[in-house]
């Protein structure tokens, strides 16, 4: 029998290294595959304690919106990082500087 | 020690490896690509806990949608993405990541810490749920019910993300129209 420790110990392990790689990375995309593994994370940490609703299914149906909300930001996030390339021609957050004059 | 425990063990190995890996790789294509078995292992990781029906709709939305959409950004950024990678190599250790390292271990040992102190396996409401028989064992058969829960008691929050995905739509839309031509 798996215990729901053993499942938030391995959401804990993966949010982190998705910290590590939203600080860490110079390269926006990479960033956002770092957003993306924190909330996979998080709908792990989800889909666990829904095991114990099987009346309301209250922790699946949150992880179904979870995920729909993941693609909507993605989808926002990339014509953001494709306008930011168009202006400035890296998409290195670090060099991005001005604001719009 | 069972199959499922042993199985349990083989996809969070390999989700952890993988997304490790993709962490410290300096290659954004194989960051990219490892990706995927890092959702796909997680997809494995929601079967083992008895939740199919998210597991389809991880491979499906996670895999089909959002991994392509990330590889579009990265064809259509163009090379110099991978300039900010050439000009990382040759230093083994990276003096400015020493922080992201630093920060990322400590909200590890505090998360871990908090998990084992609140000892997740006996909260109350998960034995009382134990008690009355309201798990879900692997016999039966959830998905009848996440439809029916999802239009009656899960209503509200439903129709508010499709209202959401409605703006996200036009607003990605709004973002990447060609600049002037208004």
């Amino acid at each position: 029998m798996i215990t729901l420790t053993d499942f938030l110990l391995v959401g804990a392990l993966l949010f982190c290294t998705g910290i590590y790689m939203i600080v860490s990375k110079r390269n926006s995309i990479q960033v956002l595959i770092g957003i993306e593994l924190m909330l996979n994370a998080a709908i792990l940490n989800l889909v666990a304690f829904g095991k114990y609703d099987k009346l309301n299914n209250g922790g699946q149906v949150f992880a179904l919106f979870a995920i729909v909300l993941a693609a909507a930001t993605t989808a926002v996030a990339l014509a953001i990082i494709l306008n930011v390339y168009r202006r400035y021609k890296t998409i290195d957050p670090d060099e991005i500087k001005n604001l719009r004059d | 020690m069972t199959l499922v425990r042993l199985l349990f063990y083989v996809m969070s190995f390999i989700a952890i490896a993988s997304a490790l890996y993709a962490a410290l790789s300096k290659n954004l294509v194989r960051s990219i690509f490892i990706f995927f078995v890092t959702l796909f292992a997680l997809a494995g990781l929601y079967v083992i806990a008895l939740a199919d029906f998210v597991a389809v709709t991880q491979v499906v939305i996670y895999v089909g949608g959002i991994l392509v959409l990330i590889l579009f950004a990265f064809m259509l950024s163009g090379k110099e993405t991978l300039n900010v990678i050439q000009q990382q190599k040759g230093k083994f250790i990276n003096m400015a990541k020493v922080p992201a390292v630093i920060l990322a271990v400590l909200f590890l040992a505090v998360i871990v810490n908090i998990i084992l102190k609140a000892d997740a396996d006996n909260l109350p409401w998960v034995k009382q749920a134990i008690a009355q028989n309201n798990e879900i064992t692997p016999a039966n058969s959830t998905i009848e019910n996440i439809g029916v829960n999802l239009m009656t008691t899960y209503l509200l929050p439903f129709e508010a993300i499709s209202v959401l995905l409605l703006m996200t739509l036009v607003g990605a839309a709004h973002l990447s129209r060609k600049e002037g031509s208004a």
